[in-house]
């Protein structure tokens, strides 16, 4: 599964938001620490706000902190409001017996990918991302 | 086999987000601890209520040939454990040693656990999954592993939140032709 920049953003923010809830945390600091335009990422909190996940804090020290459940929050919760998840139309090619076998082993693929990101929480994650931590 | 008596309490570092989501408990039914051990025959009817009521689907039969197998059969690497509260089993894990199995070297196997719905987010599983694990450790292996449906995403999430990931095996079926 491949995911596209504005998802992976949603994913790196919630998780910086969810490992430190009380704290607020500038869409600045987010953007320098992954090296994305803060432009970009702007539009990406904006939505992530907008669903209720983050919340937007005003004033000096402003920022964004995390409002969301992060035992019940899905990686899948985040990644269906960014990717299209329609089944793709049916091409010709893939009317054929062939292209139907081929669709039937990438379906394999996909059902395996969809639940590992509807069982692993942001809590999951923190977890997952302290053993990469030197 | 180990023997856990363990306060009801979510791990420290998320306790301020864990707060917010436990069911309302009385101050009684917190202070009550937490038991692991061996089930006994009077746990019986307990755990085929919950499967009962997770399941939708009661297999007395099932759990009774389980049990005969299970139950005292420490010495063969096979452990059937129950969370007790009070006087009440709340929930159940099933785990045994396989050998070779799958070409694999010697592992644990978890291919039970549940806990009652309104006793669940308060640790019980977690603490049902390592006693298992702490017997298949005095065992001598160095493996656990479990398997099931990709739709049951609320116990995946468990599994996955104490740390598990997917494994090097893939499983398969096929239907039989009459």
């Amino acid at each position: 599964m491949k995911l596209q920049q504005n998802t992976r953003l949603a994913l790196y923010s919630l998780l910086e938001f969810a490992a430190d809830p009380e704290r607020q945390i500038s869409a600045a600091e987010i953007a320098q620490k992954y090296a994305v335009s803060s432009h970009h990422l702007a539009k990406v909190l904006a939505e992530l706000s907008r669903v209720g996940m983050v919340q937007s804090v005003r004033g000096v020290g402003g920022g964004y902190r995390f409002v969301g459940n992060a035992r019940r929050l899905t990686l899948m919760d985040v990644i269906s409001r960014f990717e299209e998840m329609l089944p793709t139309e049916n091409t010709h090619q893939q009317l054929t017996p062939v292209g139907q076998a081929l669709a039937s082993v990438l379906s394999e693929i996909d059902e395996i990918a969809k639940a590992s990101m509807s069982s692993i929480t942001l809590e999951t994650m923190l977890h997952i991302a302290e053993r990469f931590h030197v | 086999m180990s023997k856990i008596a363990a306060p009801i309490a979510p791990p420290k570092r998320f306790k301020k987000m864990l707060s917010a989501v436990a069911p309302t408990q009385s101050a009684e039914s917190r202070a009550e601890t937490l038991e692991i051990r061996p089930v006994r025959h009077s746990d019986l009817d307990a755990v085929i209520a919950i499967d009962t009521m997770v399941t939708g689907l009661e297999k007395r039969a099932y759990w009774n040939s389980l049990y005969r197998r299970y139950a005292d059969a420490v010495a063969t690497g096979q452990y059937f454990l129950v969370a007790v509260r009070g006087d009440e089993t709340i929930g159940f894990a099933i785990g045994e040693v396989r050998d070779w199995e799958f070409g694999a070297p010697p592992c644990g196997w978890v291919f039970a656990i549940d806990v009652h719905p309104q006793a669940r987010l308060a640790g019980a599983a977690t603490q049902l999954l390592k006693a298992i694990c702490d017997n298949f450790r005095q065992a001598g292996v160095s493996k656990v592993r479990t398997m099931l449906s990709r739709d049951n995403t609320l116990i995946l999430s468990f599994f996955r939140s104490q740390g598990m990931m997917i494994g090097p095996f893939i499983p398969l079926e096929m239907d039989l032709q009459a």
